[in-house]
């Protein structure tokens, strides 16, 4: 159960210096007031108001720690989790497992105490630069970069750019996917780097070589740019398979709770991580194996008698990645995309995704974008009902087992709606 | 052309398609093959030569980097301006937008030539982006309804006396010279700041570039219940004060 790793304990508080303490205990009781007015955990509000009293409070508080750093466009919350589980092998560990992911969520996950050993904290892309500033991580696992809210954020090879500039000096492991070009940019000026062949089902956004431009050939696994000779690395780990092959070339198998082939890249990453701070990969992926819904993603739930599993999709290629492990046709689908700034506010990325692969599912369309939906269906040449809920989606759907995938708020309002 | 078949012919999609701009080929696609066309699809990537035999051209928007390399490709290739002096017809979206004009500015702030295919040239504005729902009203001389879309640009797009406002806004920023002005177009060739993509949200600009490629006035009708219900919606909605 998500959300029982940064429990407070004031064990380390005694060792803070009194500007950090404060700021510290001053973060807590907003938080405590926050959460008490109903409006969620409090820890960006808590965070918020200690980083103001303290500016150096996250380097601070991450100076008694062994800390590692996930980021990406996709997965890092549930790798953030896989790397937790694999790293309690080897001591206590403090997460911002609720994926509360930029400064002051961080700071206030950090400042929730405990006598851990290691800080295992997922990064907003936006702030890894300066996240791994303030901390000074032991490692980093950068896992892919693609396309994602092009309304407000960076654009992707921008936001690549920025870790690579951010990144060069530090003195951290870089745990990066070999497999993605853009992840490999960026971490190609790092000192230390550990590669990892994790795969990459999305390859939009990597057809023009970060290096210079050229054209990339992107032959089976491998890629490559012909023009300035800038290509994949070799790895030191890879998913093959369902088994993560280690350094020494000794192959274990992944078996987790969690679905999909980005799950099994997930924790080919994370043993690799593990493997940096002396934890085996065979004792990495059994305790992996316990991780089953992170924050509500892959939760199989009962609503109005019927199992639904709900699956968090937010962008092209998480939707791709999706796609590929849900149930096939019969089972009834719902489909739900909303709009809010937390999404982006432009759908054009309806488009990028490819929803011809629902073809023969029974699907159900829903959400406050729902006719966005209905067209890029229509025009997919689907089948699809329009619902104003999942209560009605839900009592038109066929028997079995209902996956239901939405974006960022639109998953939040389904689990708000199934948890009554 | 042929009298039942078309090839559309979407131009750098390694390079040119941020804001599904795929959503602009599979619409006219579809609506195409929906009145009985057979369609031929050609994904031309930049490393490819453009084919000068194609009917209907796309060309969609992009980031900075990828803008400047496309123009520095199609002016080398020739491919498309050769198509659009046979009389072509060129549908351009954002960066696209700008790579058709005489120049636009490079990633490296720069002045970059563009095709000259549209008698524009685009700058940067200083001010903030331009991001949000755009309703524009057409020229009326090309009989299409309400413009509804989507922008998110940068740049400013001045008109010369060789084109025409393609719209005027009324919610929105469109080619961002203060004047109203939205996209521009002159006989078969295009260009607008909309995405959303802009097919999915007016297929009647789908089927206007259609009946230009079939040298008709009217085409069978083919069914915009859909279509219709999300242009009411993002009209309303774009009328509503952010």
């Amino acid at each position: 159960m998500a959300g029982t790793e940064t429990e407070a304990t004031g064990a380390r508080d005694g060792s803070l210096p009194a500007r950090a303490k404060i700021a510290v205990t001053a973060g807590r009781v907003a938080a405590a007031v926050s959460r008490k007015a109903g409006r969620g955990s409090g820890s960006v509000i808590g965070g918020k108001i200690a980083l103001r009293l303290d500016p150096d409070l996250l380097a601070t508080l991450a100076d008694h720690l062994d800390v590692i750093l996930v980021s990406a466009t996709n997965g890092k919350t549930t790798t953030t989790r896989l790397i937790a589980e694999a790293l309690r092998a080897a001591g206590p560990v403090v997460s911002n497992a609720l994926g509360a992911n930029m400064p002051a969520g961080i700071t206030s996950a950090l400042a929730g105490g405990s006598d851990a050993r290691f800080g295992v904290i997922e990064v907003d892309e936006k702030y890894l630069a300066g996240v791994a500033r303030d901390t000074r991580p032991k490692a980093i696992a950068l896992l892919n970069l693609s396309r994602d809210q092009l309304d407000r954020a960076a654009e992707t090879r921008m936001m690549a750019e920025k870790w690579r500039e951010g990144l060069k000096d530090s003195e951290a492991v870089i745990i990066a996917n070999a497999d993605d070009p853009l992840v490999t940019w960026a971490a190609s000026s790092c000192k230390k780097v550990v590669w990892v062949a994790a795969g990459q089902a999305w390859k939009e956004d990597a057809w023009s070589c970060p290096a210079c431009g050229g054209v990339m050939q992107r032959p089976g696994d491998d890629w490559f740019c012909q023009d300035c000779g800038f290509r994949r690395p070799n790895p030191h780990w890879a998913l093959q398979g369902t088994h993560v092959v280690d350094p020494q070339r000794g192959a274990w198998p992944i078996q987790l709770q969690l679905p999909g082939r980005a799950n099994l890249a997930n924790a080919t990453s994370s043993a690799a991580v593990a493997a940096v701070f002396g934890v085996a990969p065979q004792v990495a992926l059994e305790r992996m194996q316990a991780v089953t819904a992170v924050a509500g993603r892959y939760d199989v739930v009962q609503y109005q008698g019927r199992d639904i599993r709900l699956l968090l999709a937010k962008n092209p290629a998480g939707w791709l990645e999706t796609f590929s492990l849900i149930d096939g046709p019969p089972t009834p689908v719902i489909l739900s995309v909303n709009a809010m700034d937390a999404d982006g506010t432009d759908t054009s990325w309806l488009w990028d995704v490819d929803y011809e692969r629902l073809s023969g599912h029974p699907v159900f369309v829903m959400g406050q974008r729902k006719l966005d939906l209905a067209v890029r269906l229509e025009v997919a040449g689907l089948q699809f009902h329009v619902v104003d809920s999942l209560e009605q989606a839900v009592r038109m759907a066929p028997p079995g087992r209902i996956e239901a995938i939405a974006n960022y708020t639109a998953f939040q309002q389904l689990r708000k709606v199934v948890a009554g | 052309m042929s009298e039942s078949s078309l090839r559309l012919v979407w131009v750098y999609p390694d390079l040119l398609s941020t804001y599904g701009d795929r959503g602009n080929a599979l619409v006219v696609e579809r609506r195409a093959r929906q009145r009985g066309l057979n369609v031929t699809r050609i994904d031309v990537r930049s490393d490819q030569s453009v084919p000068t035999s194609g009917d209907i051209y796309l060309i969609g928007g992009g980031e900075d980097r990828p803008q400047r390399l496309a123009a520095e490709r199609l002016r080398q290739d020739t491919g498309l301006v050769r198509a659009s002096e046979n009389g072509a017809i060129i549908f351009s979206v954002c960066a696209g937008y700008q790579i058709l004009g005489h120049e636009f500015i490079n990633d490296l702030g720069e002045r970059e030539p563009g095709l000259g295919l549209l008698d524009v040239w685009s700058t940067r504005g200083e001010g903030a982006r331009n991001v949000g729902d755009v309703l524009a009203d057409v020229d009326p001389r090309l009989g299409l309804p309400q413009l509804t879309g989507f922008e998110n640009h940068q740049g400013i797009t001045h008109l010369g006396q060789g084109v025409s406002p393609l719209a005027t806004v009324t919610v929105g920023g469109g080619n961002g010279t203060g004047d109203g002005t939205e996209g521009a177009w002159r006989d078969t060739v295009f260009g607008t700041y909309l995405h959303g993509p802009v097919m999915a949200r007016n297929p009647a600009v789908a089927d206007m570039l259609i009946k230009l490629a079939l040298d008709v006035n009217a085409l069978p009708p083919a069914d915009t219940t859909w279509y219709d219900a999300l242009r009411a919606e993002r009209i309303a909605a774009s009328r509503q004060p952010a």
